[in-house]
C-alpha cells in the first residue's frame, strides 16, 4: 500500500504552486462582497456553486473515468429539495404554495412535510441526492456496465428524471419549476444582506468540497481512482473490488451535486426541470473539460469561464452560442484534451525555460 | 381497454418500433464495430426529414401538382444525404478519435448541437410537415372500430425491408464479410489485408444513412424541427443496450420491446410515465443479463 501510494505524493510535494494559488483565490472570492455590487456577486455566487458540482464531476470523470453525463439528476434534486423549503416559508398554517392551489391541491402532499423545518431540509440535501446517486451506481456498476454503456444509461436517467419532474405537475410545479421565493428564516429573500450569505456560505462549502477532493485525490484512496480508471479488471486481480470505490465515489459527485444545487437554487431565484435535463447535464462535462480533467482546480476554472461565456453570450448572440458551445466540445477533445490546465501548464514550462 | 383500443395502441407502438429500429440498426453496427456512440446520429436522422421536406419544396416548385411523387425521391435521397454527411463526420472527427469512446461521444454531442443550430438557421426554428403522399391516406379497417392507416403500415414495411437490407449487406456482400470479420477481431483483419479505416468509414456511411431513412419516414407521421432527433437517440441508444450488440436480432427485439411497452403504458398512464417505466425496467433487467438480450460472445479483457 505504501509502496504504491509514495511515488504519488513524491510528485505531488513539488506542486504546491497549486493549492497556494487556490488558497488565494478562495480569499478573493469570500472577499468579493467587499468589492462587487449585487447583480456580478450574485452571479460569481451562482458560478461558484456550479463550480461545486464540476470538483464532484472531475472526481468521477477526471480520476476515476467515470463519464455521468446525468449529474444534472443530482443537481436537480438537490435544487427541489432548497426550493421546497423556499416555498414553505411565509406561509400560514394550512397554507398551500401557490402552485399546488392551481393545480387542485387541497392539502399539503406528505412528500412536502418535511421541508416546514429548515435542519430537516439541511439533512435531506446533505443525504438524498448522494444516496440515491449511490444507489444508482451500486446498482449498474454490480452488472459491470461501464464506459459508453454507463454514459448513455445517464442519459437516460437524466431524461426519464426531468420528464418526471414535468409530469408531477401537483408536487414539483411542473415545467415551470418552483419560483417566487419569499423569505428565508425571517429575512427578506432578495435582500443584500441574504443574498450575501448565501454567496459566503457557497464560498465556504466550494472551498470544504475542494480540500477533500484535493486530499481524496492524493491519498491511496486517489490512486485506486486512477487505477479503477486504467485497468480496471487489473485491480479487480489485484484483489480489490472496483465497484465498490466506483460507487462511492459517485455517491460523493451526487453529494456535491446536490450541494451545488442547493446553494444555486437561493442565488438563482428558481429552480426548473429545464435545468436538469440532457442538455444541461452534457453541458456540466464541458466545464471539466474545458478546464482540464483530473485536476480539480481545472473544473472549477472550467465552470467559471464557460459559465461567464454563456451567460455573457447566451444572451448577446444565442444563435451564435449553441454553434460556439459544439466547436468547444470538438476542439477541446480534438486539440486540447487536458484544457485550460494543460494550457497553464505549458506556459508556465516556457517561461521557466525562457528565464533559466 | 377493449381489444379494439388494444389493437390500435399496439400498431402505433409497432411503428414507434419501426422506427427505433431503423435507428437503432444503424446504432448497432456502429457501436459494435467500433465502440462508438454517435451522439449526432439523431441530427443525421433529422436531415433525412429534412431532405423530405426539401423535396416536396422542390416538387412544389418545379412540377406542381405532382407533390405526391416528391417522397419517392426522398425515401433513396435521404438514405444519401445523411450516409454523406455520416461518412464525413467520420473521416474529419471519428477517426481522429480511435480508442477514445468517451471523447468520441463529447465531441459527437458538440456536432449534434452544431448540426442543430445549423436547421434552425436554415430551415428556422419553427416545425415543417412533410404532407402524406396520396397514396398513403386512407388505410385497412379491420372490424368497425380499427383502422390501420397506410402511412403507419408503409413505416412498418420500411422499417422490415431495412433491415432484410442490413441483413443482406451484412452476410450476403463482400463488404459485410470485411465489416464482420473487423468487428470479430480489428488487429487479425488488418493483418488480413482488410482496410480497416475503409470498413470504419463505409459502416458509419450506411448507419448514418439508415438515420435519414428513419428520418424519412418519420417525416410522414409527425412535424420535423431543428431538435426532433434529439427526441429519439435517448430511446434508440436504449434499443442497443437492452438488445446487445452482437445479433441483428437482439436489435430488433430491444426495438419492439421498448416501442410496444411504451405504446401499452402511455395507453394507461401517460407519455413520461412510460419513459420513466421503460427507463426503470431497462435497469432492472441489466442486472440479470448485463450484456444485453443477445450479447457478442468474447473472451477479450484488458
Amino acid at each position: 500500500m505504501d509502496a504504491l501510494a509514495a511515488p504519488v505524493s513524491a510528485v505531488h510535494a513539488k506542486r504546491r504552486m497549486p493549492l497556494l494559488l487556490a488558497a488565494l483565490v478562495l480569499i478573493g472570492a469570500a472577499a468579493a462582497p467587499l468589492y462587487l455590487h449585487q447583480t456580478p456577486l450574485n452571479l460569481l455566487g451562482q458560478f461558484l456553486a456550479l463550480g461545486i458540482l464540476a470538483v464532484g464531476l472531475d472526481l468521477i470523470w477526471g480520476y476515476a473515468g467515470i463519464l455521468s453525463l446525468g449529474q444534472g439528476v443530482f443537481f436537480g434534486i438537490g435544487g427541489y429539495l432548497m426550493a421546497m423549503y423556499l416555498k414553505m416559508q411565509g406561509l400560514q398554517p394550512g397554507q398551500l404554495p401557490n402552485f399546488m392551489t392551481w393545480s387542485g391541491v387541497t392539502s399539503l402532499p406528505l412528500i412536502w412535510h418535511p421541508f416546514e423545518s429548515f435542519p430537516l431540509t439541511l439533512i435531506l440535501v446533505l443525504t438524498v441526492p448522494a444516496l440515491l446517486a449511490y444507489l444508482f451506481a451500486a446498482l449498474v456498476f454490480r452488472s459491470r456496465i461501464r464506459g459508453v454503456y454507463f454514459a448513455i444509461i445517464t442519459q437516460a436517467l437524466a431524461v426519464a428524471v426531468s420528464t418526471l419532474f414535468v409530469n408531477q405537475q401537483q408536487f414539483t410545479g411542473g415545467s415551470s419549476g418552483l419560483t417566487g421565493f419569499k423569505t428565508i428564516l425571517g429575512y427578506s429573500f432578495y435582500a443584500r444582506a441574504t443574498q450575501t450569505a448565501f454567496y459566503e456560505v457557497t464560498v465556504a462549502v466550494l472551498a470544504a468540497v475542494f480540500a477533500l477532493a484535493w486530499y481524496l485525490t492524493r491519498s491511496h484512496f486517489g490512486v485506486l481512482l486512477r487505477a479503477v480508471r486504467d485497468g480496471e479488471n487489473r485491480l479487480r486481480f489485484l484483489g480489490y473490488n472496483p465497484t465498490v470505490y466506483k460507487a462511492f465515489v459517485f455517491g460523493l459527485a451526487g453529494l456535491c451535486a446536490g450541494l451545488a444545487g442547493a446553494l444555486y437554487v437561493p442565488q438563482n431565484g428558481i429552480i426548473a426541470p429545464g435545468m436538469l435535463g440532457m442538455v444541461p447535464s452534457i453541458e456540466m462535462v464541458i466545464w471539466v473539460a474545458v478546464g482540464g480533467r483530473g485536476t480539480i482546480i481545472g473544473a472549477l476554472v472550467g465552470t467559471l469561464v464557460v459559465s461567464y461565456a454563456k451567460y455573457y453570450l447566451s444572451s448577446a448572440y444565442p444563435d451564435f452560442w449553441l454553434f460556439l458551445i459544439g466547436t468547444l466540445f470538438i476542439v477541446v477533445v480534438l486539440f486540447f484534451p487536458r484544457g485550460l490546465m494543460g494550457l497553464a501548464e505549458l506556459a508556465g514550462r516556457a517561461v521557466r525555460r525562457a528565464t533559466s | 381497454m377493449d381489444a379494439a383500443a388494444a389493437v390500435s395502441q399496439l400498431f402505433t407502438g409497432l411503428s414507434m418500433a419501426s422506427i427505433l429500429l431503423m435507428m437503432a440498426l444503424g446504432l448497432a453496427v456502429i457501436f459494435g464495430l467500433m465502440g462508438v456512440i454517435n451522439m449526432a446520429h439523431g441530427e443525421l436522422m433529422t436531415m433525412g426529414a429534412y431532405v423530405a421536406y426539401l423535396c416536396q419544396l422542390l416538387f412544389a416548385h418545379f412540377v406542381p401538382g405532382q407533390t405526391g411523387w416528391s417522397y419517392l425521391l426522398a425515401l433513396p435521397l435521404s438514405f444519401v444525404v445523411s450516409g454523406l454527411l455520416g461518412w464525413a463526420i467520420e473521416v474529419a472527427l471519428v477517426r481522429h478519435l480511435y480508442g477514445r469512446p468517451l471523447e468520441t461521444l463529447l465531441a459527437t454531442w458538440g456536432l449534434s448541437l452544431i448540426l442543430q443550430q445549423s436547421f434552425r438557421t436554415i430551415f428556422g426554428s419553427n416545425n415543417v410537415f412533410v404532407s402524406t403522399p396520396e397514396i398513403l391516406t386512407g388505410g385497412v379497417a379491420l372490424g368497425a372500430s380499427v383502422q390501420l392507416p397506410y402511412v403507419r403500415l408503409f413505416i412498418l414495411g420500411l422499417a422490415a425491408l431495412s433491415l432484410g437490407g442490413v441483413f443482406l449487406f451484412l452476410y450476403r456482400t463482400r463488404n459485410g464479410l470485411m465489416i464482420r470479420s473487423v468487428m470479430q477481431n480489428r488487429p487479425m483483419a488488418a493483418s488480413c489485408g482488410i482496410n480497416t479505416r475503409r470498413i470504419d468509414a463505409l459502416t458509419f456511411a450506411f448507419g448514418s444513412g439508415l438515420a435519414g431513412l428513419a428520418g424519412c419516414a418519420l417525416s410522414l407521421i409527425g412535424s420535423v424541427g431543428p431538435t426532433t432527433g434529439q427526441n429519439y437517440i435517448v430511446d434508440s441508444f436504449m434499443v442497443v443496450v437492452l438488445g446487445g450488440v452482437g445479433q441483428l436480432l437482439g436489435t430488433v427485439v430491444g426495438a419492439l420491446t421498448i416501442g410496444e411497452a411504451h405504446a401499452l403504458i402511455e395507453y394507461f398512464t401517460s407519455s413520461s410515465a412510460a419513459k420513466v417505466a421503460v427507463f426503470t425496467m431497462i435497469i432492472l433487467f441489466l442486472q440479470a443479463r448485463p450484456a444485453g438480450l443477445f450479447p457478442s460472445v468474447g473472451r477479450v479483457l484488458d
